[in-house]
């Protein structure tokens, strides 16, 4: 995976070091196709936040694939595939869609938690206004293989421009972790307490708190408190605690230290 | 700038002394992080910081968000317990509307928020408004009921009477008005928070500076400069009289003395990180034999 995906940026890599050349010269373009699932758009609106970068974005990449984005029936060969949210089992469109975008994809992104694990969408039930039979809603992996996993109820706007600069700019290491994130098969608060609590590395430091995007995460006595009924499963608490990895490397280069 | 496995990436390391009485009065030691916080706000560096404040209980510090001199006076000082600081960091962007944060932490608090800044994840629009990074020494945290352990059990006193805690020359000093105690470190092993087992970082090395009082004498502060921005803002206020410095002690009660305890924190920390990692526990560090440096924190 890891050596297909270099390949696929090396020739990107070499058409942006004549960057005048880069917009005539469309057709190595990373080719990018957005497809929403069952989700909120919320990972759509974090994506499209990136407003002003955008413009040198698309320099870099064409998106050519995406219900709101680009006026395309047919899905294109892509270089890369974002995916919001999860597949529900009852749409066979869904279904048909997602294991079409495996196939013409080389790389395949979980965009958010709602496709990485389920995201908030583990809770649903059916029921619903329009389609009441609709009741089954699954994470990306359980019907494709996924190749990076960005959590994230939303993912942060910043968080998705800098996944979206790596990729051009080949840095790989700076995306493993992601590839990492997809043999995670759950995500929940409680991993706080089982992956970090429990493993005795919490430090109190609150970084799960700040991470939490419905306060479901508070800290009492230095350490984290979890609401269970105001979680929605993004595992952002997990993701952004201090002690559940450690990029040094990455953190160093940002730096400017290495 | 100067790699340095020990002290971490650093540019220069100076002691010195905040030259305001009314910040000296309430200090741990020399100040600096009340000081270079209060300068730092009227400088208009940062609009606002996250800070140690009171909480409920005596000794027991929550995180707030200063926005005012008076606030940062009063959180000064240190407290031997955890405060989630990192935890107001998006509330100070919203509720307190903040462009430029200010931020203290401890090694391990400084490494979140680096960790934040190079990923992320979950905080819209917060990174890019933290400017300043203080970080302080730390060798290890305790929870709140072990220090109260201590007050009632050791210094047979009671939080509310505590005025000053202080780790010096391998003793906690407990002091109320009229009293001392003095435990021996040794005595507070088994104390510690878990987690702090397994940290490879005594100077806060991913601050923009750091300090403490290991290597200055009493009453004074050994600082690290480490990136431009800490740099310069200690320089600034070095210019300003807003601090003062004397010659720094290189031997062996000076820098000889923050190196090693330095060293020794590392050792240790890493023999308990091979030993967890052994037993399959999910530490997110590496074990001593995959790494170039035993002293690396990583």
């Amino acid at each position: 995976m890891f050596e297909k995906l270099k390949n696929i940026l090396n020739s990107e890599d070499n058409t942006k070091k004549s960057p005048a050349n880069v917009k005539q010269n469309s057709g190595n373009k990373l080719k990018i196709g957005y497809i929403h699932l069952s989700g909120c758009t919320g990972d759509l609106m974090s994506f499209t936040e990136n407003y002003d970068e955008l413009v040198d974005l698309l320099d870099a990449v064409d998106i050519v694939y995406g219900q709101t984005l680009v006026d395309c029936w047919e899905m294109p060969k892509m270089d890369i595939v974002l995916i919001e949210g999860s597949v529900c089992l009852e749409d066979e469109h869904s279904i048909k869609e997602l294991k079409e975008a495996r196939e013409k994809s080389d790389l395949l992104v979980a965009l958010g938690s709602c496709a990485c694990t389920g995201g908030f969408t583990v809770y649903a039930k059916g029921g619903q206004k329009a389609q009441p039979q609709h009741s089954s809603f699954l994470a990306l992996q359980h019907l494709v293989k996924v190749d990076m996993a960005i959590p994230g109820c939303p993912p942060s706007p910043q968080m998705i421009k800098k996944v979206i600069l790596a990729a051009v700019n080949n840095d790989m290491d700076y995306l493993a972790p992601f590839m990492k994130f997809t043999e995670n098969k759950d995500a929940c608060g409680c991993d706080l307490q089982k992956r970090i609590i429990n493993q005795s590395i919490c430090i109190g430091c609150g970084a799960c708190a700040a991470a939490c995007p419905t306060r479901a995460m508070t800290m009492k006595d230095g350490r984290p408190s979890f609401n269970c009924d105001r979680c929605v499963k993004c595992g952002l608490c997990y993701y952004q605690c201090t002690r559940s990895w450690w990029p040094i490397d990455q953190i160093k280069k940002e730096m400017g230290l290495e | 700038m100067i790699q340095d496995s020990v002290l971490g990436p650093h540019q220069e390391i100076l002691t010195a002394r905040a030259t305001d009485k009314k910040i000296l009065k309430n200090a741990q030691d020399g100040g600096i992080v009340t000081a270079l916080l209060v300068y730092a706000l009227e400088k208009n560096i940062i609009d606002g910081t996250i800070v140690a404040g009171d909480g409920n209980e005596p000794w027991k510090p929550e995180p707030i968000v200063a926005t005012t001199k008076k606030e940062i006076l009063k959180s000064s000082g240190t407290k031997y317990t955890m405060c989630p600081n990192l935890a107001m960091i998006k509330e100070a962007t919203r509720s307190y509307g903040l462009e430029k944060i200010g931020t203290v932490g401890t090694p391990c608090q400084v490494m979140g928020i680096r960790k934040m800044q190079t990923y992320p994840m979950g905080l819209r629009h917060v990174t890019d408004k933290i400017a300043l990074i203080a970080g302080i020494y730390c060798m290890e945290n305790f929870p709140y009921d072990s220090l109260k352990a201590f007050i009632q059990d050791k210094a047979e006193t009671v939080p509310s009477k505590v005025v000053k805690m202080d780790i010096s020359k391998g003793k906690l000093f407990i002091r109320t008005s009229d009293n001392e105690t003095a435990i021996p470190i040794k005595e507070t092993h088994g104390y510690e928070q878990s987690g702090c087992q397994y940290c490879m970082d005594y100077v806060a090395e991913l601050s923009d500076f750091s300090c403490g009082s290991v290597g200055a004498k009493e009453g004074w502060s050994t600082i690290i400069k480490r990136t431009d921005t800490g740099a310069s803002l200690i320089d600034n206020a070095v210019e300003d009289g807003v601090l003062e410095v004397v010659e720094t002690n290189e031997g062996k009660f000076g820098l000889e003395m923050l190196r090693k305890l330095a060293t020794n924190k590392k050792k240790k920390r890493q023999k308990n990180i091979d030993k967890a990692l052994d037993i399959g526990l999910e530490v997110p560090f590496t074990k001593s034999d995959l790494k170039e440096d035993i002293l690396e924190n990583r």
